[in-house]
């Protein structure tokens, strides 16, 4: 009698094969381990598996001989990042960077990377008050702006006229320094 | 409100079904990665470098005004249930459940907030609202960003924006999603073309608990799948545009079911209804599905006797670690459905 793959002690009555990419895999289950396993699957997550997109990614940046692609340089060759130590081929095989200074010391690899995934390699989304500058400004004005439209369609006059001329301010700040 | 609280109560603000669209949408959720500058990302940082991010982090806790509500775990004090637990009620991801050392998970009394800390990247801001309220979760993630900036040196790039752990989340870190119940798309065979084509608008699908899961109960998972590029405001205008179309399909197909076929619905839900009122043993699969075509009867006002926000709160607490938590025990799968079926049975004859 066969026994359970995964206790080795009940006789396994659940018998399951798995195709995942031409590839046959096969397990014997009881019953207990099984539904055990199946309630498992709920949460469990498949970051091991070969679809996440750190595998996809890597998949992609070792296999695309693409023009797109400065190439020339083999992945085990492109160097670590002075900051942390990466080696560039271990973010080919994990699909994460090893800081934020990974991002500047291997852009030329990255950028075209990350065309691929977003179609794009310009920020305009939020910029941290700190970094501030007319990028800052700008949306400070934005968000402002959302602001007084609300209060507006609120009724609230009085804090929207403050708001607008908050905005007004910011303008004038933003125009003086560029 | 320390954390045994938070994971003793069975009810979310989430859960509410006073909010808009909660008849398909269930909640909305925002997720801001951010770094701090130069020190490596968790997965490849020393245990010091990890030490020195949670300690950053929790005294930016105590000492920004707006942030002191904010609850801090340590998961390393915390036991695998516990973790586990967090995980079941969405506060943090499996991943992050499975570690422990250096590891923070800082929620806010009513989980509207929850902050990873030390998980892919060094803080993960989350907020989770009740039905199609992503624009109100951003502008609170975004709030709790912005406090957390005055404090934390934040690792961001001109050019290319946040900067995080993994090249699919750089620029905005933002991922904004929404979790839609899509039964009458499901019983029409509907739900696998409709989600396939929205793949193609820049929608990615997952499963109840995020990356990687598969979708139960009729659950699905409808987030951004790029991050860089456009803005916060675009990334969620896409995604609420989107989900929006979804919700009329499921709506007029909801309809339709109930003008061609209205015994043969009405014969499912309270059959499914019948038998979470009476079943002894019930498997967390089976689970999901029942509460699925009872929550399907309760929107379709096909089933009165019970409140959407009861079956909201069945999904979480009929999960494997909440039940032994209940339980005060480690049970096996089979005393679990045991369990699981008794508290089903006492949730909805409570009323």
């Amino acid at each position: 009698m066969m026994l359970c793959d995964e206790c080795k002690k009940r006789p396994a009555n659940v018998h399951i094969t798995k195709m995942i990419n031409g590839v046959k895999s096969e397990s014997h289950l009881c019953d207990e381990c099984a539904r055990e396993k199946g309630e498992l699957t709920l949460i469990s997550d498949m970051s091991e598996s070969k679809f996440s997109f750190p595998h996809l990614l890597s998949g992609l940046l070792q296999t695309t001989p693409g023009i797109e692609f400065p190439m020339s340089v083999p992945v085990h060759k492109v160097g670590a990042c002075s900051n942390c130590g990466l080696a560039f081929s271990t973010f080919a095989s994990k699909g994460f960077l090893g800081c934020s200074r990974c991002y500047t010391e291997f852009q030329s690899r990255l950028d075209p990377l990350m065309r691929r995934i977003h179609g794009n390699c310009k920020h305009t989304g939020k910029v941290p008050k700190r970094v501030g500058g007319a990028q800052g400004l700008i949306r400070e004005i934005e968000k402002l702006r959302r602001d007084l439209a609300r209060l507006v369609s609120e009724e609230k006059y009085e804090e929207a006229a403050q708001v607008r001329d908050k905005i007004r301010d910011l303008e004038k700040g933003l125009a003086g320094g560029a | 409100m320390a954390l045994k609280d938070i994971i003793g109560r069975t009810y979310s603000a989430w859960m509410s079904t006073n909010a808009p669209h909660t008849d398909v949408a269930l909640s909305s959720r925002i997720r801001l990665a951010r770094n701090l500058g130069d020190i490596p990302f968790p997965w490849y940082a020393s245990s010091p470098d990890l030490a020195k991010v949670a300690g950053e982090v929790e005294k930016a806790v105590r000492e920004v005004q707006g942030l002191g509500g904010l609850e801090i775990a340590r998961l390393s004090e915390a036991s695998v249930l516990e973790r586990q637990i967090l995980a079941e009620k969405h506060l943090i991801s499996p991943q992050h459940a499975k570690e422990g050392e250096n590891r923070l998970a800082i929620i806010a009394a009513d989980e509207s907030i929850s902050v990873m800390v030390n998980e892919e990247d060094h803080l993960r801001i989350q907020t989770l609202l009740p039905g199609l309220q992503l624009t109100e979760a951003y502008e609170l993630a975004d709030n709790i960003d912005d406090l957390f900036e005055t404090k934390l040196n934040y690792a961001f790039d001109e050019r290319i924006g946040y900067i995080t752990a993994c090249p699919t989340n750089v620029g905005t870190g933002l991922r904004a999603s929404i979790m839609v119940h899509l039964p009458a798309l499901a019983i029409a065979g509907q739900a696998k073309t409709v989600l396939s084509t929205v793949s193609n608008l820049g929608i990615a699908v997952r499963g109840l608990y995020g990356e990687g899961t598969e979708a139960s109960g009729n659950m699905f998972q409808l987030s951004n799948q790029v991050s860089l590029g456009r803005s916060e405001h675009e990334l969620i205008d896409n995604l609420c545009a989107v989900t929006m179309q979804i919700i009329e399909q499921e709506r007029a197909t909801r309809k339709k079911l109930l003008y061609e076929m209205r015994m043969k619905l009405e014969d499912r839900v309270q059959r499914a209804y019948g038998i979470l009122r009476h079943a002894r043993l019930i498997t967390s699969q089976e689970a999901l599905r029942l509460l699925s075509d009872v929550k399907l009867g309760v929107e379709m006002r096909l089933i009165s006797e019970v409140c959407g926000e009861t079956l909201n709160e069945l999904m979480v607490i009929t999960q494997p670690a909440y039940l032994q938590k209940l339980a005060g025990e480690e049970l096996n799968p089979t005393k679990r459905d045991i369990r699981r079926a008794e508290l089903i049975r006492e949730r909805l004859s409570a009323k």
